[in-house]
């Protein structure tokens, strides 16, 4: 096993930056999500660490050695891709026996290999097809297996489920845990849906243009998102977010909204009449009677069952429009007027010119890049 | 479901007859022709019903041409193989070297490779009268003129472009993601080249393999100034028909259906393999 470090690497395409001095370590057995739109350089850091392409700054470390100079097939990762990249003229036995073929193993040693895998993966059945007459469920098994079989010390996983239907990455996001938990190898793992990062990820690295912009457990992300970007990433239905100017009074630093003072716990003192965002989560927010104390007044205006939750959309008398969800079967108003609370110790402050969000201390630092 | 109505379907066949007669004329002419005596060809108006004779077949397979000015030696057989020779030897020269370049121009930007790919394909540009000059000068003072190694390394201006340009394309095609794949599973450059890019890209070397071959069988005149009789491919040996006592027409029809019965039967095989390779290549975006 091994672990993984990437010492401010840079890349560049022509003049363009695609990796601005990253530094990244990923623990021995350990599974780190790398998250971010399209663009912001994931696939790119995965093929530098495969070591197909090289970084024009920078070293890369597998195992505590020095990987930077040497070629893809002495590295000993195993990587699937994001469009599979299966050999198209071999079956999928051939397929998934290349790693092993490269090691030299025997015929026997590969069929034991091969078949092991593919049984792990559901797909003992098709070995004998060609990849053009496999589902995408399939073929991204197939994928997988080929990753796998070789029992490589890293597995680089490029959004190995983008590919598949919902029904299909819901399994394997389930499944996919416990089989890299039994490689014990470490995981790099990129992808773009939220959910599979917080159910794969020990840690996730938010990604954006190059940067990471905050490196965390799932739980840290999600409670303590370093800016509002990542705020509206994480969580569905998404964050709301209200344009607020804190103040304070006796009892502390309170926000307005609906001319309910909201009070906060934190050390917001400096944010006292500047103007900021104020992240609440729709979980954070519950419906109350009326004349509970804090209470906002609003009106439903739709409302929508999930099957786990239900998401009530409603509008404060400032017309601002809030999503509050809650767990189904729990009581709640589905109609005309209802009033809110808002749970002040979840709340989140954001500077709305920086966007960064406030007494964070998990920001990463830019330039330097290791997270605190 | 698309229906036709009869004079649709009638008036359909008559333009595809019209079509395959207009093209078709002139290879079951010469086919004809190749069948009788001079005296049947040359006589005026031009009969269809004659008595077929194999007289000139048997003069170019045993290389004996009988005019009225007495027996003449006719190499036409040697000639035959000659162009089978310089053909496959220079597609497979081609291949080999055209090949591994083509890949090299497909995956590995390096400075100058677009300048470099764009000179061997203008090679195409430049007529082979304007080349053949300097070419032949050299060649002598090389030692390379009427030797099969000269017309091989000539007709490489002929075949290499056509096969690094087309294979080119289909190398490009090949998603890149397939070759990191193999690569990260632990093969090296070179097995990941013989076991991945060289079967994936192979319909389309096939295709400018089959292309090459049929525009270097087709070569008339570099043979023509760079080689001597017992060097000539079937193009040039042609030419010996052309006789003191006249033009022996049933012999040159005869040899035309001899020489281009092996193109024709090999593109008639590859056929589709040919239309698809070709457009396959053709339509990268």
């Amino acid at each position: 096993m091994a672990s993984l470090e990437l010492r401010n690497v840079v890349k560049r395409y022509k003049s363009q930056t695609v990796l601005d001095n990253l530094s990244l370590s990923v623990a021995d057995g350990e599974t780190l999500v790398l998250f971010g739109p399209s663009g912001a350089g994931k696939t790119v850091l995965l093929r530098l660490v495969a070591g197909v392409i090289d970084p024009d700054e920078g070293k890369i470390f597998i195992g505590g050695e020095d990987m930077t100079d040497l070629d893809a097939e002495f590295r000993g990762v195993g990587m699937a891709f994001q469009n599979f990249a299966l050999f198209p003229h071999m079956t999928a036995f051939d397929n998934i026996a290349t790693p092993l073929q490269a090691k030299r193993s025997s015929q026997g040693a590969m069929k034991a290999g091969v078949e092991s895998v593919a049984k792990l993966l559901k797909i003992g059945h098709v070995l004998s097809h060609k990849p053009r007459a496999l589902s995408n469920g399939q073929k991204q098994r197939t994928a997988l297996a080929r990753a796998l079989v070789g029992s490589p010390p890293v597995l680089l996983l490029d959004d190995p489920l983008r590919n598949v239907d919902a029904k299909l990455r819901f399994e394997m996001r389930l499944e996919l845990p416990r089989l890299l938990a039994d490689r014990g190898a470490t995981v790099v793992y990129v992808t773009q849906d939220y959910k599979e990062a917080m159910a794969l990820g020990d840690r996730i690295a938010v990604m954006s243009q190059g940067v990471i912009k905050q490196l965390g457990t799932p739980e840290q992300i999600y409670r303590e998102p370093a800016n509002i970007e990542i705020a509206r990433l994480f969580g569905d239905p998404t964050i709301n977010l209200l344009d607020v100017k804190p103040s304070r009074d006796a009892k502390g630093i309170y926000v307005g909204l609906s001319n309910v003072q909201v009070h906060l716990t934190g050390a917001y003192d400096a944010t006292v009449g500047r103007d900021c965002v104020i992240g609440l989560r729709p979980e954070a927010l519950r419906f109350v009677d009326e004349g509970t104390p804090a209470a906002i007044p609003v009106t439903v205006e739709a409302e929508t069952p999930l099957n786990e939750k239900i998401v009530t959309l409603v509008r404060t008398v400032r017309g601002r429009e809030i999503l509050v969800s809650r767990p189904a079967g729990t009581p709640g108003q589905t109609e005309g007027r209802a009033n809110i609370a808002v749970d002040g110790k979840s709340a989140l402050l954001f500077d709305r010119a920086s966007g960064d969000r406030i007494g964070s201390k998990n920001v990463v630092n830019l330039r330097s890049g290791e997270a605190a | 479901m698309e229906h036709t109505s009869l004079l649709e379907r009638i008036l359909r066949g008559i333009a595809l007859t019209l079509v395959v007669v207009f093209f078709m004329f002139p290879i079951v002419w010469i086919l004809m022709m190749s069948f009788q005596t001079n005296e049947t060809i040359l006589r005026i108006p031009p009969q269809l019903v004659f008595k077929p004779t194999l007289a000139n077949y048997t003069a170019l397979i045993t290389g004996k041409l009988t005019t009225a000015a007495g027996t003449l030696d006719i190499a036409f057989m040697r000639n035959l193989w000659n162009s089978v020779f310089l053909s496959v030897t220079s597609v497979a020269v081609a291949l080999l070297l055209g090949v591994p370049a083509a890949y090299a121009f497909a995956r590995h930007k390096f400075r100058g490779s677009e300048d470099i790919a764009f000179t061997l394909l203008s090679f195409r540009f430049a007529p082979a009268l304007l080349v053949l000059l300097p070419l032949t000068l050299y060649f002598q003072k090389l030692g390379l003129a009427n030797t099969y190694i000269g017309l091989i390394w000539v007709y490489q201006l002929i075949c290499l472009p056509l096969i690094l340009w087309i294979v080119r394309g289909y190398f490009e095609d090949i998603p890149a993601d397939i070759e990191y794949a193999y690569r990260i599973a632990g093969h090296s450059w070179f097995a990941t080249f013989r076991k991945i890019a060289l079967p994936l890209a192979g319909p389309g070397i096939a295709a400018a393999g089959l292309l090459a071959f049929i525009f270097a069988w087709n070569n008339f005149i570099f043979a023509l100034v760079l080689a001597s009789a017992d060097k000539q491919p079937v193009t040039v040996g042609a030419l010996a028909f052309i006789t003191s006592s006249g033009i022996q027409y049933g012999q040159i029809s005869a040899a035309i259906v001899l020489s281009i019965t092996p193109t024709l039967a090999l593109a008639l095989y590859a056929q589709r393999y040919l239309v698809e390779g070709l457009s396959l290549g053709a339509v990268k975006g």
